[in-house]
């Protein structure tokens, strides 16, 4: 009995650390992956290399394979073109002031432009494979980001709770099975497919219907999102409507409202946390979603806003963060800039979707301290 | 007692499970060994334009060769010379020549310059929807239809309407990690400028194809194999005044169609062993053959 039991107690306690374990690793995952991101970004923004732009000669010396002959002769070159051109070791390749072995040497320690934040985020051009001048703006990006997920929601968000209020609330038993076995295969369509309903058939679609010049834009890839985020607002958001007591239903029909007063009245405010969490929840696959988006929304960097009426142009193509990364990351060399900047968007993605989650908490939280 | 042995089963069982993918290795190797002698496998990536001849070139060999293993993958010229660069393959097709900073990265990484191999030639179509009245355009006015400062914005500018009435010019193009793009870039755009922004970046060469016959008023390049019936290829004259030519076999031979491009191999450096003679091969008269075969044209 004894030696029973204290077996039992042994594998209770691997079973609690294994759960233990369980839990903290989302936690670990969550920082291993910021970890890695920022590690492969930071090169970037805090490199050693020397800029041969602003660097003296004493520090263009330091680079390996450079005299001090080859150094002032930069620097001479420099300030004849006064920087009309940047200087590039390729440049220097072609004026003959280097040759080849030099070249390949001293290549991946000179760099030709100072990386600025502030100009990564603010302007328009993204040129990251330029070999003369590359310059890396992501605002357009964010702008593409943007708009599709901000149509896809203004399109996903009412049919998702609408569909939600319906199988929860106003059909027969029977009807609601069937709708929620069919609401999950949806869900259960791959991102893959879906872009191509959107490269083959929501393009002639949008085409026919809209007389838009191209059919793969902003308008198709919403549409394609909010069909992939509607299954996950619908399923949450019936959940959360199944979790208001039934009383709640009994007193409100005994004060003799109609179903839509109660649902009106009382269950939408009684639920409102788990609806906002449903929203939240599509918005994050949302963003995050990048296969569909990048077959479906044409992959052109423009910004689809402006200041007049209707302010976002639906019908324009844009390229959207996430599908930047997937189309570019596999043609850099680790370690390049191209790639580190990549990472770069990786960080930015990272924290937007942060924001949206930290936002979405304190909403919560705030609704249920009221 | 009984969970006991229920749990312990199950221990067993998902031990089992992890174990089982490490055994069945483990015997396909030993058939492998008993069977055809040591299996090699040459891994060959890039292009996305070279991809079928590849492939082709591949199973061929594989007739020949059936203790050599040919792995194909595509992913574009800019992937396949990253994984190089990177050691994850041997053999890159590319569709472009590598650039003077991926040769020094290739050679810091690998202590030896790359190699260079061309194995063929193709020429670039240009691409127009089938109902555009369209028939020729010189290679200046392709660099001023996609240049980051050129002013061709509509089809008007050209002097025709096009089909649906939608005057702006829809410039379809191809991601930066493509050849394609590369050579495209390099033969119509003037030094030193980009594309211009706002040009659609598809991820393939049949793709931009076939969205060009949807979308009438779109302009492209892709392989002159990708052709359809709902699409055009425009006769390309060098500059104005000049003769235009269509993408076929004999002009781009005859060097008379000004868009057509070597393709190439590459590997880390002088070839050996079986990666040597597998390119010799695809350059041997039967290699040679299946170039013709797959559209394109056979190296100089």
């Amino acid at each position: 009995m004894l030696h029973r039991s204290k077996g039992k107690a042994l594998r209770e306690a691997l079973i609690e650390w294994l759960i233990r374990i369980c839990g903290i690793s989302a936690v670990i995952f969550v920082f291993a992956i910021f970890f890695f991101v920022f590690w492969e970004g930071k090169g970037l923004i805090f490199n050693n290399k020397v800029n041969i732009n602003t660097a003296s000669i004493e520090a263009i010396t330091k680079v390996e394979g450079i005299d001090e002959s080859l150094a002032s002769k930069i620097v001479s070159t420099r300030s004849e073109i006064k920087l009309e051109k940047r200087l590039t070791t390729e440049w220097l390749l072609k004026e003959e002031l280097l040759d080849e072995d030099t070249f390949v040497l001293i290549e991946p320690f000179i760099k030709a432009k100072e990386f600025s934040f502030w100009k990564f985020l603010t302007t328009q051009e993204w040129y990251p494979a330029s070999e003369s001048n590359p310059r890396y703006g992501v605002f357009a990006l964010i702008a593409g980001t943007f708009s599709v997920t901000l149509l896809s929601m203004l399109i996903s968000v009412p049919f998702g709770l609408g569909s939600a209020l319906f199988i929860s609330e106003f059909c027969s038993p029977k009807l609601k099975e069937t709708l929620k076995i069919i609401i999950e295969l949806l869900a259960a369509i791959p991102s893959v497919v879906w872009g191509f309903i959107g490269l083959t058939i929501m393009n002639q679609l949008i085409m026919s219907i809209f007389g838009a010049q191209i059919g793969i834009n902003v308008l198709n890839g919403a549409i394609i999102l909010a069909l992939m985020s509607v299954p996950i607002i619908v399923s949450i958001g019936e959940d959360a409507l199944q979790a208001v007591p039934d009383s709640y239903r009994e007193a409100a029909i005994g004060l003799g409202v109609t179903r839509w007063q109660m649902v009106y009245k009382v269950l939408i405010p009684a639920a409102k946390n788990g609806l906002l969490a449903a929203v939240l929840l599509g918005i994050g696959r949302a963003i995050g979603e990048t296969m569909a988006v990048l077959m479906a929304t044409g992959h052109a960097v423009n910004n689809p806003f402006d200041g007049d009426f209707p302010f976002l142009h639906a019908l324009e193509s844009v390229k959207t963060l996430t599908a930047t990364i997937a189309a570019e990351l596999g043609e850099t060399a680790r370690g390049s800039d191209h790639y580190q900047v990549l990472f770069i968007v990786g960080i930015l993605l990272f924290s937007i979707t942060f924001l949206v989650n930290l936002t979405a908490d304190l909403v919560v939280k705030g609704i249920k301290n009221k | 007692m009984k969970i006991r042995y229920r749990t312990s089963g199950a221990i067993l069982l998902s031990a089992a499970i992890i174990l089982l993918p490490g055994c069945g290795k483990k015997a396909s190797n030993g058939d492998q060994g008993l069977g055809t002698g040591n299996a090699t496998e040459i891994q060959n990536a890039g292009s996305d334009t070279m991809v079928n001849l590849a492939l082709a070139w591949a199973e061929e060999y594989k007739k020949l060769k059936p203790n050599i293993n040919v792995a194909v993958a595509g992913g574009g010229s800019g992937t396949g010379i990253a994984a190089l660069i990177n050691g994850t393959t041997d053999i890159v097709n590319s569709s472009r020549s590598m650039k003077r900073t991926e040769i020094s990265k290739s050679k810091n990484t690998h202590n030896q310059i790359p190699k260079q191999h061309i194995m063929g030639l193709d020429a670039l179509a240009v691409y127009v929807h089938v109902d555009n009245p369209l028939e020729e355009i010189t290679i200046e006015q392709i660099g001023m239809i996609y240049a980051e400062d050129g002013n061709i914005t509509k089809w008007s500018q050209l002097g025709i309407t096009p089909p649906g009435g939608n005057d702006e010019i829809i410039r379809i193009s191809r991601q930066s990690n493509s050849g394609t793009y590369v050579y495209f870039k390099e033969t119509v755009i003037p030094e030193g400028k980009e594309f211009k922004l706002g040009t659609r970046d598809l991820h393939g060469s049949k793709d931009v194809v076939e969205l060009i016959g949807t979308t009438p008023s779109a302009i492209g390049y892709s392989g002159m194999g990708y052709a359809t019936s709902h699409v055009k290829m425009l006769k390309v004259a060098n500059k104005k005044g000049d003769p235009a030519y269509g993408p076929s076999l004999q002009n781009a031979m005859d060097k008379k169609y000004p868009i057509s491009r070597p393709l190439y191999m590459y590997t880390v450096g002088e070839p050996t062993g079986h990666i040597k003679s597998y390119i010799d091969w695809c350059l041997s008269d039967a290699g040679q053959k299946i170039v013709v075969d797959s559209g394109y044209i056979p190296a100089p």
